[in-house]
């Protein structure tokens, strides 16, 4: 048993197939391992055993029909390969019947009466639910300081930050508390914390995944992704939780896609850009080293490298520091304390119940955001700050569209540090703010990126090397990715304190 | 001195769709609190708007009916303010680019034919949604929050400053009131709420050019009111001024039982709505052909039908404006036209007849019927009770002399009560038909020369009234049933005249 925690999403699947394992024992065996590791590393914030039991059974009965057959038996003509694999949701999603609380005090008591699209999606191919996902308040964070439920601790040093926002998901993974998990990603949140807990994580072209019931922080730059521990499972996983969605405009209409149909394609002749903007001072020396071995790899992979310019890539940072809470000032308005979450117990008039529950229920971190937003949408403010951060924006993508006439894919580090320990950063916003500063300029173009993990830094933390892809360029990615994984064994290193 | 009005009107007008804007739940009027409300309605964490394409609809065919543009490409932004029956915490509105760019209306000023024609130039006009509603009566210290109504469909339509006078504002607002009923893109109901408007008022010493300092006037809901509401902000913002004190901008309410207006916010304490594109919706993009199909399926508008009726019919400028004043009217009178063929003659019925008496039976507050009710026959509103093709038979019996045009009303009245009956019936039944046989009125005639020789006298001797005299005692003697006409020629005739 012991080697299915470290088992690929398709060996679990063929495990489950060949019926050595059912959905029940797997679920059991990653629940058991929560309620051994969690403790110390707080990644899991909701459990249901009872609901988690109930899918897995579930499941075991739709795996009953023999793989391949058509058999109407039990009316599953094709069972998806991830039918009965255990994962867990970033609170962030809507979960029917679970607590969803999106790391905030505001929702720590919400239940929601609907699964989001991407819930849905997975729970239709089958996948078991396992809990909930400590994350940074609103998805406002790089550290995992910001949770309302107290921060995630990085299994590789529980006196580390784990990244952030999606840390629960990054952290659950890397104790191997959960084969797979689903995150989200507006300014690196998916990538930041897998590189800095050692995983592979993938944020889709702005429009791939339906964002409809996950809750919003900046709409324009929100995606959701998977975070798994390889390029392979991440491409099994997009490949169910992507597609069109009605409820979402600003989904994309586009056929479904196979994310894995190019996992296996030969990388000769792949033209990699390296934007000099990313390999400049700012960047840890270790986090170097790491990134250019990793860029060796590929060449003897029959990659060449090729330079290309993102002159804009400075400017991203603040546009971002404009752009995400102007959005996020007003996607938090709804949480007024009126119809659901947490009401201020006593107030005098309506304007006091207003600040009281506001005041009450949000974190710092958030508040600061709210307010940066209000600030630059307000009367006079609006053209000096709003409007410039989106001339920002159009021209910060169109330095991606030159760069990509030059190449297939674009690499640098996914963060300019390994891990840091707990309080390092939290008191100096700017600072944290710059721990995306490789990654934001991704989803102000709506770009899809990933992160995989490339070695060891100081302290033995992991480094991740990131990829750009163009726009809907997941499968590219996804193969670029894989083929490095095949080469190396990066990506099966475990933490030492959960074996 | 002598002072200027200047007012402009927003007018919020409630789409007849089947759905809100944003989301799938239904806009009837009158349910339960909140059954009508979905998760996107309540803005449950998680949820997002879609655009509700019939919504679109309304605004081309609005576009295309005052002669607008229609922008290709428009924005949907947010609004962000907060209040309890606004569950998002911010209203999607359109903001800097709306659906729908200036064209205009043509009003009437007056009544006859010595009203006065002017058309009114809109500046806009945008889609939204409407907020929820905050009940305040059934809840002590506490209050209640329907959201039915929220993400309601709403039509924002903005006049320039255009109109001076009080008159001019209801005789824009009921020029508008009509025109999207007529093109079926609201249902006009004002106690329900599907027809409210803003009048921006303010006053200005008569040949300066600027504007004076206005005060809005918020949700006028009927005619009579912002009348009334109009006219008392002007003659207190011209005491205001004649007392040397300025005007500030502000918003006021008016109150029909007082029939002031009182200001509700000042220019201060105004919301900083802090407006943006709204992330969660695309630009709205209208192609020609979506416009041209649109286009096709639009009925003819009342200015062509009114041109029609006054070129084709020979009817007057103010016959042919009272006739297009309402779809189901028009469509009424087009309907009995069809059937006789005589349009001055159904003109006239409709115009005098059919409407006087939908308003002796109307309950509408205006005390004049409303096009509407034609069409939809709604609940509580008075509808034309006969239907066209029965008026158009009453008015064929006028024309093939079968009864006379005092004959014809009586039946008319008959058939108002009792719009079942056949017209031939109820004219048999009443003894109403007219003596047509030549030969019997002859006799008639000759019975009543005899009995009044003395008028006959009177009249050779030339005394013209003594004619009419006996013209009155020949009709009497037929009981009212010959036609006036025929007698008089028969008795001058007779009289060798």
């Amino acid at each position: 048993m012991s080697d299915l925690i470290n088992s690929s999403l398709r060996e679990l699947s063929a495990a489950l197939a060949a019926k050595k394992v059912s959905a029940v024992e797997l679920a059991t065996l990653f629940l058991d391992r929560v309620e051994k590791f969690n403790p110390a590393l707080n990644a899991f914030i909701t459990l249901d055993h009872e609901k988690t039991l109930a899918q897995a059974r579930a499941a075991d009965e739709r795996l009953k029909v023999p793989k391949g057959t058509q058999s109407a038996g039990a009316g599953d003509p094709a069972i998806s390969p991830l039918c009965g694999i255990p994962l867990a949701h970033k609170d962030i999603f809507c979960t029917k019947g679970w607590r969803t609380t999106c790391g905030s005090k505001i929702l720590a008591n919400f239940v929601s009466p609907y699964d989001a699209n991407v819930v849905e999606k997975l729970a239709a191919a089958g996948m078991v639910t396992l809990g909930k996902l400590n994350m940074d308040e609103f998805a406002m964070g790089s550290s995992n300081e910001t949770s309302y439920f107290g921060p995630v601790k990085n299994p590789w040093d529980v006196s580390c930050v784990p990244g952030g926002s999606s840390g629960g998901s990054a952290a659950a993974i890397a104790a191997r508390l959960t084969p797979a998990a689903t995150g989200t990603d507006t300014g690196g949140s998916i990538r930041q914390p897998a590189a800095l807990c050692g995983l592979t994580g993938l944020k889709p072209t702005y429009g791939v995944v339906s964002r409809y019931g996950m809750i919003a922080f900046a709409s324009s730059l929100d995606q959701g992704g998977p975070m798994a521990k390889s390029a392979e499972d991440c491409a099994l996983l997009l490949s169910a939780m992507a597609g069109f969605d009605a409820r979402d405009s600003t989904s994309l209409e586009r056929p479904p896609e196979d994310y894995s149909r190019d996992l296996d394609q030969p990388l000769t002749g792949l033209r990699i850009g390296l934007p000099q903007e990313f390999f400049g001072a700012g960047m840890d020396a270790d986090v170097r080293a790491a990134v250019e071995t990793a860029l060796a790899e590929y060449r003897k992979l029959g990659a060449t490298t090729v330079e290309v310019r993102l002159p804009n890539s400075g400017l991203s940072v603040p546009a971002y520091y404009v752009i995400a809470p102007a959005e996020a000032s007003s996607n938090l308005s709804r949480f007024d304390g009126v119809r659901y979450g947490h009401r201020a117990p006593e107030y005098a008039d309506l304007a006091e119940m207003y600040s009281r529950t506001r005041a009450q229920g949000f974190g710092a971190e958030v508040k600061r955001r709210i307010l940066i937003g209000a600030y630059v949408l307000s009367h006079g403010y609006y053209d000096a700050y709003y409007l410039q951060a989106q001339k920002i924006r159009r021209l910060i993508a169109a330095d991606f569209v030159a760069a990509f006439k030059e190449c297939d894919v674009i690499m640098g580090p996914t963060s300019p540090s390994v891990a840091f320990a707990f309080g390092a950063k939290s008191a100096d916003p700017v600072q944290m703010y710059l721990s995306d500063i490789y990654t934001i300029s991704t989803n102000l173009a709506g770009l899809p990126g990933m992160s995989l993990p490339c070695g060891f830094g100081n302290n033995d933390m992991p480094v991740g090397l990131q990829i750009i892809g163009n726009w809907f360029g997941e499968a590219k990615m996804l193969n670029v990715a894989h083929q490095y994984q095949k080469a190396t064994d990066w990506h099966t290193r475990m933490p030492g304190g959960v074996k | 001195m002598n002072w200027e009005v200047v007012i402009g009107l927003e007018t919020h007008a409630q789409l007849r769709t089947k759905s809100k804007i944003f989301s799938g739940s239904s806009i009837a009027f009158g349910a339960e609190p909140n059954v009508q409300a979905s998760a996107v309605d309540i803005a449950l964490p998680g949820v997002l708007p879609v655009l509700n394409r019939e919504a679109v609809v309304c605004a081309i065919k609005f576009g295309l009916a005052v002669g607008a543009q229609i922008a290709p490409r428009s924005i949907f932004a947010r609004k962000n303010y907060f209040y309890p029956d606004l569950p998002k915490g911010y209203q999607i509105s359109q903001f800097e680019i709306p659906v729908v760019l200036g064209g205009g209306l043509t009003i009437r000023v007056g009544a006859g034919d010595t009203a006065t024609e002017k058309f009114v130039h809109l500046t806009r006009a945008h889609l939204e949604e409407d907020a929820g509603k905050s009940l305040h009566e059934d809840f002590h210290g506490r209050t209640g929050i329907d959201l039915n109504r929220a993400g309601t469909p709403l039509l924002e339509i903005v006049t320039e400053p255009e109109m001076r006078s009080s008159a001019e504002a209801v005789a824009y607002a009921k020029a508008l009131h009509a025109l999207v009923q007529w093109i079926g893109i609201c249902d006009g109901n004002m106690q329900e709420g599907s027809f409210r408007c803003d009048a921006n008022v303010s006053v200005r010493p008569l040949g300066q050019k600027e504007f004076g300092t206005r005060r809005e006037i918020k949700n006028l809901n009927s005619f009579r009111f912002m009348q009334q509401a109009i006219d008392f902000e002007v003659q207190w913002q011209i005491n205001e001024i004649e007392e040397g004190r300025a005007i500030h901008q502000a918003t006021v309410l008016f109150d029909p039982d007082s029939g002031e207006t009182r200001s509700m916010r000042s220019k201060e304490d105004a919301h900083d709505y802090r407006y943006f594109p709204d992330p969660d919706l695309l630009p709205l993009e209208i192609t020609a052909d979506w416009i041209a199909q649109v286009k096709s399926g639009l009925p003819e508008l009342p200015q062509a039908m009114k041109a029609r009726f006054e070129a084709d019919y020979g009817l007057s400028p103010y016959d042919a404006a009272i006739l297009t004043g309402s779809r189901g009217m028009a469509e009424y009178f087009t309907a009995a036209v069809d059937v006789c063929n005589q349009p001055k003659l159904v003109a006239n019925w409709v115009i005098n007849e059919v409407r006087r008496s939908m308003s002796e039976g109307a309950s509408d507050q205006e005390g004049e019927p409303l096009a509407s009710e034609v069409r939809d026959g709604l609940p509580g509103r008075d509808v034309i009770r006969i239907p066209a093709g029965k008026l158009a038979k009453l008015i064929s019996r006028i024309t093939d002399a079968t009864i006379s045009n005092a004959g014809a009303k009586k039946v008319f009245i008959e058939l108002w009560t009792g719009p079942d009956q056949e017209v031939d019936e109820v004219i048999e039944r009443m003894g109403l038909k007219q003596i047509t046989d030549t030969g019997a009125i002859e006799a008639l005639v000759d019975e009543v020369l005899a009995a009044n020789q003395k008028s006959v006298e009177e009249y050779r001797a030339g005394k013209e009234k003594a004619f009419n005299a006996l013209v009155g005692q020949a009709m009497k003697a037929t009981r009212g049933k010959a036609n006036p006409q025929q007698v008089t020629d028969l008795l001058k005739k007779k009289l060798g005249a």
